[in-house]
């Protein structure tokens, strides 16, 4: 498995490739990209900060991808997320999960995100025309965590 | 027994400190002991870590609750609820 948090950009053609290299039992690999929008809340993002608490946040991580392991078959999978300033169409986080078939890897890829969302800690500052402000976490997000909860 | 305590976000803006190294009285034994010793200072401290508020607690880089013990070395985070991704 594979965890970074760095400030440059990423290339998920590249990181694929890398993740499945010479593996010829992968089947199937799903990826998820992130990506800074323009609006939130019905304000114009100009800009946004990202921070983390380094050591933490990737221990987070790779604990959500055993936790992902443990409930789907699936061979590999690799987590990277931006932190620092970031602009409206700039990639933010990239999830890519292989293994041998789709609803596995598709159903790895979405929890892996999902509980990324609610339990990584990663904060959000934004910067909008009425100035600066910190990101309010979402209640759908704990709800899309939740679900897969009930599905024990 | 001394802790290093590290805010984070928004919290480290409105406490105005983004760590400390914190000797503790002998009554503080767990998260929850720690969180109102900080409240007592009052002010922000008081306002930003009451009873009431969604901030979440680690102790050495592991999520806590208020029952979860602290020992001599520990490193202790506050922090407001995530919101990474």
């Amino acid at each position: 498995m594979t965890v970074r948090v760095q400030t440059e950009d990423f290339d998920a053609g590249h990181e694929i490739a890398a993740l499945r290299a010479g593996n010829p039992r992968v089947g199937a690999v799903a990826s998820f990209i992130g990506v800074v929008r323009d609006v939130n809340d019905g304000d114009n993002v100009a800009e946004m900060t990202l921070e983390h608490y380094p050591g933490m946040t990737e221990k987070s991580i790779a604990g959500i991808i055993e936790q992902a392991r443990s409930r789907w078959s699936m061979f590999d999978a690799l987590v990277v997320h931006r932190v620092g300033r970031l602009k409206p169409t700039d990639q933010i986080v990239l999830v890519v999960v292989t293994g041998s078939h789709r609803g596995e890897v598709f159903a790895a890829c979405e929890f892996i995100m999902d509980y990324l969302k609610t339990s990584a800690p990663f904060w959000k500052k934004e910067q909008t025309a009425q100035g600066q402000r910190w990101v309010e976490a979402r209640v759908s997000d704990d709800a899309a965590a939740e679900r897969w909860r009930s599905k024990d | 027994m001394t802790v290093n305590v590290i805010y984070f976000a928004r919290l480290r803006e409105s406490l105005g400190k983004s760590s400390e190294r914190i000797a503790l009285p002998a009554n503080v034994k767990n998260l929850g002991d720690l969180r109102e010793l900080l409240r007592g200072r009052g002010g922000a401290w008081a306002t930003e870590l009451g009873e009431g508020t969604s901030i979440r607690a680690a102790v050495n880089q592991d999520m806590a609750k208020p029952e979860t013990a602290i020992n001599d070395g520990d490193e202790i985070a506050f922090f407001p609820p995530v919101t990474g991704g």
